[in-house]
């Protein structure tokens, strides 16, 4: 088995949504502890409120106060809550069809596992802190509430904002994992197509061309030809702009890869500029390890060595 | 094409940097309304929904169709959501088109849509996987490089750019639901703003917007009995090549060549700039209008610049490109290339309002994504083929 | 008028945890041994499309470097849906349909495996009211379990989520090319798919009117067998339940996700060419619950 590489990789974000009217509305209510519904075209009120009828799919605009309490019409234990849930201890979940509504809405039940129940009466756990969103509703808990509260809803909630977090283990792959091993020992290593011939650095196992896996290894010298570049003056992290960002044709390589140039003013960056890689002193098997390229000083290539690079 | 096509409904939203009024339903509901209207039908008188989005990770809700099934009206029928980088607004109309052309349904909405203010476009073209290095930000470090090519290889002078830049925000002008409006631009005013990404300055790029477009696409009969003129569908178009290919041309290129020459032979286009009275193309960063016009096959290989030069592509010239105001003006991703096909069909329906083109006949919409690597066109006419 | 489309390759790789490569290395063999089987390249195919989720991948635009696996140049007539494989089976056998365009490569991938599937599945929910919650997919089909039970009907307990890794490649050909290409093309007489609302409580968890819908419209009639995509053992019991299953062979599996619904096409393939089907029924589902299901009926020759 090859020696692959897996690292931790997050896919992390705060989303800020827009809410509209109706679900406005309904967030609105929460923070004042009041369930408001809307009234779809059948008649039927559903809660949390739809913007549009799950039916006949018509704008929905009535809303309707429901009561604080309610009935389970399903449920489920969850033993092994995820981050993110509204309990941390094992709990059950449930749609609960609250008094004056017709549909279930989804939110956790804290009662002990032997009480939970299908028709299950209960009402609605506030947060203390609440901010107009659904975690307004802490849970539900067995028994009666207030009941309707009646008035006038505050101004609807205009965003909310929501984090999401995702955690992997990323593996770039077989191919990919031999290749930065390679650079973790300061050499550049490509492969080449048994197909077409031609050479791809970074290897990802196939010839996009040809659709054919490769395995042909064969070891660069890692000196290149500038073929085309960028000067970015936006700043990027870790980076102070002006900064030149190149495609280099690397010698024996058939497809350019991107790299950072220094050690060199961005006015002097030019196409067919001869680059040589400058290695990090502590290589890793990253492709950063390859700190940037410099010129080598040697002649600019003609552009006929490398206008098909691009 | 098996069997006809025609666009009998067109609808978009007011395109803006934020469209904090609306949930995400509520974004393509008012795209989708409006091209019901414009075709004459309730959300009854559809048979299938097609979405179509660039990535998830854009608003963070996985398969949005799950969601938005009542809010497209899709309950009980056929639901698909397309996704292929930035050319998706236009593959997710040649998907569509099929379900008509093989006679599965009669009548089908499209809609495409990015709600960008969610979360940060630049942040999810950007995630950075572990053991790269990761150098490039945004689609504008992507694409700068190509530029510089196309001007080294066509010899273009640096204002042609420029000229892009301005002709599109003109444009705009004339068109209710342009994003932006600079009603002040000028060749000076887009030489002065910051150079971003050189060669790309801060003017010669899109705007980041949120909006949703929407057509209604309808087989032969239906649309002979719609209240506003069909604009027939006379030929689609997909090609797609590999990102990192040994030998792949991203100046020029080779599927943009191909998917154009797919669509015209089914067009029956021997010479596009003389058979098409104009184009709507996705152009996110001004310079990609001259590359595009060789690609497309408008002008000689190294010669698309000149076209912008000497005012071919402008409003009044003889090959107007973007009368809307283009991907320069308003850039809801996923929806880009959709608006390009709607503007193409708005134009041979003659219903293209102020940016209306004089006595278009055939146009052509046409969209890209990834690494210019996905190429979608079609050619509308306004005589039945 | 309709052109006759048939199955006349696939293959296919389900792994609990890929341990090593990538999707383009995953995708490769499948791909080859497809198109292999019947002697055909990448040059040969008229139009490729696949199903795939960045999400699941953990990084956007997962899709595009997979198209490394498939040799695109030069370059192809080629779509991408974020679905299941089989929701690009249906966009297939519809370009099909156009003159010129004979035979398709459908595939499919994912690696879930490497992520936290029952919590990105959640982002699949309505984003304001429920996703924040981070109901995780085991839950949600617990619910449904429960309605199940409520009814008085016998279902098994909700197991933890199948997590697998894999792909699958199914070619597609029209009439005499199908012929040409292979002694038993599978035809696909008919191909439908509905969705339901996306709110849990709106819906009744017991039945499947999509299915039935879908099924009704395919023609899903005079069956010998049936390949169900069932995330979650007791949706068997609901599937059954809405395609009028009774005495049939039922063969229900989950597979990775995203490319499980595509894969119940190769197993129904699989079945009719070797003889131990006639008519059947491969089936698809997408979404919390069982919200969306595509029904086709496959066939062997007559």
């Amino acid at each position: 088995m090859t020696d692959v590489l897996v690292a931790d990789h997050a896919i992390e974000y705060t989303y800020t949504r827009s809410t509209g009217p109706i679900i406005g509305a309904f967030l609105a209510g929460l923070r004042d502890k009041r369930f408001v519904g809307v009234r779809a075209s059948d008649g039927r009120v559903l809660v949390p409120p739809a913007e549009y009828d799950p039916v006949t799919s018509d704008d929905l605009t009535e809303l309707v106060d429901v009561a604080d309490t309610g009935v389970v019409t399903t449920w489920t234990w969850n033993d092994d809550p995820v981050a993110g849930q509204p309990f941390d201890r094992p709990f059950a979940w449930a749609l609960v069809k609250l008094d004056g509504a017709d549909t279930g809405l989804l939110a956790a039940v804290d009662v002990p596992r032997d009480e939970m129940r299908t028709g299950l009466r209960v009402h609605a756990r506030w947060a203390d802190e609440r901010v107009g969103a659904i975690t307004d509703l802490a849970c539900f808990t067995a028994g009666e509430g207030e009941g309707v509260t009646q008035g006038t809803v505050g101004e609807p909630v205009a965003i909310v904002e929501t984090p999401i977090r995702l955690d992997f283990s990323y593996t770039p792959g077989v191919a990919a994992s031999r290749f930065l091993r390679s650079v973790e020992k300061g050499e550049i290593v490509g492969q080449r197509c048994p197909k077409c011939q031609k050479v791809y650095v970074p290897p990802r196992g196939a010839c996009s061309m040809c659709g054919v896996a490769t395995d042909e290894e064969l070891t660069l010298s890692g000196k290149g030809t500038v073929t085309t570049f960028c000067i970015t003056n936006v700043p990027s992290p870790g980076l102070d702009p002006p900064y030149v960002t190149a495609w280099i044709r690397l010698d024996g390589a058939d497809i350019t890869s991107m790299f950072l140039i220094q050690e060199c003013d961005p006015k002097d960056v030019r196409l067919g500029m001869r680059v040589e890689p400058v290695w990090a002193e502590d290589k890793q098997p990253n492709i950063g390890s390859i700190k940037y390229y410099r010129p080598s000083g040697e002649p600019d290539a003609p552009y006929d060595d490398y206008k098909e690079y691009i | 094409m098996s069997n006809r096509v025609a666009v009998v409904g067109v609808g978009q939203t007011k395109y803006a940097a934020k469209r904090q009024d609306v949930s995400m339903a509520g974004l393509l509901r008012e795209a989708a309304k409006r091209a019901l209207d414009d075709a004459g039908m309730g959300w009854s008188d559809i048979d299938a929904v097609v979405i179509g989005k660039a990535p998830d990770m854009f608003e963070g809700v996985m398969m949005p169709e799950l969601y938005l099934a009542d809010a497209l009206g899709a309950v009980g029928k056929p639901m698909l959501r397309v996704h292929t980088a930035g050319s998706v607004g236009g593959s997710t109309g040649v998907m569509a088109s099929h379900l008509v052309s093989s006679g599965a349904h009669k009548r089908v909405l499209v809609v495409c849509f990015e709600k960008q203010s969610e979360s940060n476009a630049t942040w999810a073209l950007s995630i950075r996987l572990p053991f790269t290095g990761g150098s490039v930000t945004g689609a504008g470090g992507y694409f700068a490089p190509v530029i510089r090519a196309y001007m080294r290889r066509a010899n273009a002078p640096d204002h042609i750019g420029i000229k892009v830049a301005v002709k599109d925000r003109l444009n705009a002008l004339r068109n209710q639901y342009a994003h932006l409006k600079l009603p002040d631009i000028s060749e000076e005013t887009v030489r002065e703003s910051p150079m971003l990404w050189d060669p790309i300055r801060y003017l010669e790029t899109c705007p980041s917007s949120d909006g949703a477009c929407a057509v209604v696409l309808a087989d032969e009969d239906t649309a002979q009995g719609t209240p506003n003129r069909p604009a027939w569908i006379l030929g689609t178009a997909l090609r797609s090549e590999p990102t990192m290919g040994a030998g792949r041309d991203t100046v020029n290129p080779h599927a943009g060549r191909d998917c154009a020459k797919d669509v015209y032979a089914q067009a029956g286009i021997t010479d596009p700039r003389q058979d098409l009275d104009c184009a709507e193309i996705y152009v996110p960063f001004s310079w990609y209008e001259p590359m595009w016009m060789e690609n497309l096959g408008f002008a000689e290989e190294g010669a698309g610049w000149k076209m912008v030069d000497d005012g071919s592509t402008s409003f009044d010239g003889d090959m107007p490109i973007n009368p809307s105001g283009g991907v320069l003006s308003s850039n809801p991703i996923g929806a880009s290339g959709m608006c390009r096909f709607a503007e193409a069909a708005l134009q041979v329906r003659g219903m293209a309002g102020e940016h209306q083109v004089d006595g278009v006949r055939r146009a052509l919409g046409h969209a890209y994504g990834g690494g210019a690597q996905f190429f979608a066109m079609w050619v509308v006419g306004s005589e039945k083929p | 008028m309709r052109r006759d489309v048939a199955i006349v390759s696939w293959a296919s790789f389900e792994t609990p945890s890929e341990p090593a490569r990538n999707e383009v290395e995953m995708l490769l063999p499948v791909i080859q041994e497809a198109l292999g089987k019947v002697g055909l390249s990448q040059r040969d195919i008229g139009f490729t499309v696949s199903g795939s989720s960045d999400y699941l991948q953990g990084f956007p635009f997962a899709f595009v470097g997979a198209l490394d696996a498939v040799g695109a140049w030069p370059p192809i007539r080629e779509s991408h849906v974020e679905m299941d494989g089989a929701f690009a089976l249906y966009e297939a056998v519809n370009v099909l349909q156009e003159e010129g365009i004979d035979t398709a490569l459908v595939y499919a991938f994912a690696r879930p495996s490497r992520g936290e599937l029952d919590r990105t599945l959640t982002l699949q929910l309505d984003p304001y009211v429920v996703a924040p919650l981070w109901p995780d997919a085991r839950s949600l089909a617990g619910l449904q379990a429960q309605a199940l039970k409520d009814k008085g009907v016998d279902v098994p307990d909700v197991p933890p989520t199948h997590v697998a890794d894999g792909a699958v490649a199914v070619v597609l050909a029209v009439g005499d090319r199908a012929r040409a290409l292979t002694g038993n093309p599978v035809w696909i007489r008919g191909i439908d798919h509905r969705i339901e609302p996306p709110a849990l409580g709106v819906r009744d968890l017991t039945v499947s009117p999509s299915t039935e819908t879908a099924a009704k419209v395919a023609g899903a009639s005079g069956l010998d067998a049936a390949y169900l995509h069932v995330p979650y053992p007791h949706q068997e019991l609901v599937l059954r339940h809405a395609l009028g299953l009774n005495g049939q062979t039922v063969d229900a599996a989950a597979g990775p996700t995203m490319v499980g619904g595509l894969e119940r096409f190769a197993a129904a393939a699989a079945a009719i060419s070797a003889g131990r089907a006639k008519r059947a029924v491969a089936h698809a589902t997408s979404g919390p619950c069982l919200q969306q299901n595509l029904v086709a009926v496959l066939e062997g020759a007559s």
